[in-house]
């Protein structure tokens, strides 16, 4: 028999965005997060080899002081923010209804797909100077490198949750007298999402790389410049800093992502 | 387990139809040249307009390609499929599949599973509906579970409300592919009889297929035995066992006469396919044969 209140469980009950930040398991990871700045202090203390090098924690700490009083570091975070943000929602207008679209029509995916897959083994990375030289500015650039790291896996993720529909489900939806329409709509689409929220999940993740990387090669502006200048000019607590930022950044981002997830299919969430 | 009234009277979208079905010497086989699998060969029958048909044969004998036949998902490479003299273009809710395990849509809760055919074909409006919905869904003890979603409900009331789901639609044909399968013996047992009640009390025409003898007569107005692969009809036995069934019909004289006239021509069945040399059908067939004749033995231990 069913539970008729299903306890919350640790993955996949967040009802407000709070509640996807802060819960049972986000406070064990505190925890543990706790326990290595105490170790990674220590370690620095002591002059452990390889480790030691590494401003502490209080270095870090007095250095972040002045650091958040700087608006520099503040946009640094925005300009980042900003560009995964866009590359990534760009990626999804594009990927989610080609990814679709290639799941529902065989002789478009059949035209499509080897394209796909010729292009997404090359490395966002490797696009960065092709992607200077075509776009009239480096912020386009920089947001067009940040797109292709979640364009594909969007796309693909798409595709392979639109070909996993259980045949049984179009079969009884047709049988019940849907239309195309509604078939897409109210199976195809539904029947996806969990694949879609992967991708979206996996995606964020990539972007978040690929800024950064991109930031230290072609650009002067945002969390991944402020590390690189932190190292070029010598602040090793600044390194650190940045470090850690573009870490929670990409923590907060892909926890809206697991937000939104958990808010639109609310059917995985019961188990 | 009381279902109330009869749902096909004064239905308003739906005059009384008979819902015959006759399925006229077909033939289906997949793959081409050598690799080329007849799994249906010239096989011809009728479901009869209110009688429940019932459908057996060794498991992978190629009952499902044939419901999926009937119900307009496949075509057929001969012969035809007709409908109250109509021919079958497609899949349409006249036909309505309850599948082998479940189709309920995992991303709707119970009701809008149920709700779902008449809401695609703008048919009736909301409130209205949903009335009739819930009243089917209390009928079937499944009122409080309407904003669950299938993957919060127990196999057997998964089955209960596919079974509402196709029923609310008041079609024609209900065809059941091994709806009971996978179920554990006592739900699968509560199943088959509140299954027998709901088609004794709406009589509408009803295909069942299963692979397991003592189910098929339980349920059946007439008998269908399939050959081994590929599928045709071997015999049709009228089962003559007063409605409504009760399980203790299983201990009667007539009900054993039916399982032993049914027991020697699947038995016959095996030897050919032995004679025939197919070392695989032959220990498929033994296995479902096997199957066949233990099943009953263990449930009248069990059954008063």
């Amino acid at each position: 028999m069913p539970t008729q209140n299903p306890a919350p469980s640790s993955a996949g009950s967040w009802n407000t965005i709070p509640d996807a930040i802060f819960n049972k398991t986000a406070y064990r990871g505190i925890i543990a997060i706790v326990l290595a700045i105490l170790f990674w202090e220590t370690a620095a203390r002591l002059s452990f080899p390889v480790i030691g090098k590494i401003p502490a924690p209080s270095s870090v700490i007095a250095s972040m002081n002045n650091l958040v009083r700087d608006t520099y570091y503040w946009e640094s975070w925005l300009v980042s923010f900003k560009r995964v943000f866009l590359g990534f929602i760009v990626a999804q207008i594009v990927g989610i209804p080609l990814g679709l679209l290639m799941g529902i029509r065989r002789y478009f995916r059949d035209l499509t797909f080897p394209i796909i897959e010729v292009m997404r083994p090359i490395p966002p990375l490797a696009w960065v100077p092709t992607a200077v030289i075509f776009w009239p500015t480096p912020e386009m650039s920089m947001t067009f490198v940040t797109f292709l790291g979640a364009f594909f896996t969007m796309v693909l993720n798409i595709l392979g949750g639109v070909r996993n529909i259980d045949i049984r489900y179009v079969r009884a939806a047709r049988s019940l007298g849907s239309s195309d329409r509604d078939i897409f709509w109210r199976i195809v689409l539904p029947a996806t999402l969990p694949s879609l929220f992967t991708g979206m999940t996996v995606g964020m993740g990539i972007t978040w790389e690929v800024v950064v990387a991109a930031e230290m090669i072609a650009s002067r502006s945002g969390l991944g410049f402020l590390t690189w200048k932190s190292y070029v000019a010598g602040d090793f607590p600044a390194i650190v800093i940045g470090m850690i930022s573009i870490g929670v950044a990409g923590y907060i981002s892909s926890s809206l992502i697991r937000y939104a997830g958990s808010r639109l299919t609310p059917w995985l969430k019961v188990i | 387990m009381s279902l109330g009234e009869n749902r096909w009277e004064g239905k308003q979208n739906h005059k009384p139809r008979p819902g015959q079905m006759e399925v006229t010497s077909i033939f289906k086989s997949y793959g081409m040249g050598p690799l080329r699998q007849k799994v249906i060969e010239d096989c011809s029958f009728n479901l009869e307009s209110g009688k429940l048909t019932v459908l057996i044969g060794p498991s992978g004998c190629g009952k499902t390609t044939l419901i999926n036949i009937l119900a307009g998902y496949e075509t057929v490479d001969s012969g035809s499929v007709k409908i109250d003299g109509e021919p079958v273009k497609g899949p349409g809710w006249d036909r309505l599949v309850v599948f082998q395990e479940t189709a309920l849509f995992p991303w709707m809760t119970t009701l809008e599973n149920v709700m779902y055919g008449h809401l695609v074909r703008r048919e009736r409006g909301r409130k209205e509906l949903e009335e009739e919905a819930m009243d089917l869904l209390k009928k079937v003890g499944l009122a409080e579970f309407r904003d669950k979603y299938p993957l919060q409900l127990s196999g057997g009331m998964q089955r209960r409300a596919e079974l509402v789901r196709a029923l609310i639609n008041t079609p024609k044909v209900m065809m059941m592919d091994e709806p009971f399968r996978g179920l554990d013996a006592m739900t699968r047992e509560l199943m088959q009889e509140y299954y027998v009640r709901l088609f004794e009390e709406n009589q509408v025409t009803n295909l069942f297929v299963t692979s397991e003898l003592e189910e098929a007569i339980f349920l059946a107005d007439r008998l269908i035995i399939l050959s081994n692969r590929p599928a045709r009809v071997r015999k049709i036995i009228t089962i003559d066992l007063p409605r409504p069934r009760e399980f203790h019909a299983l201990t009667s004289k007539e009900y054993l006469d039916y399982k032993r006239e049914a027991l020697e021509i699947l038995h016959a069945e095996a030897m050919k396919a032995f004679a025939g040399g197919s070392r695989v059908a032959v220990a498929d067939f033994l296995e479902a044969f096997a199957e066949l004749g233990k099943k009953p033995e263990e449930k009248r231990e069990a059954s008063p």
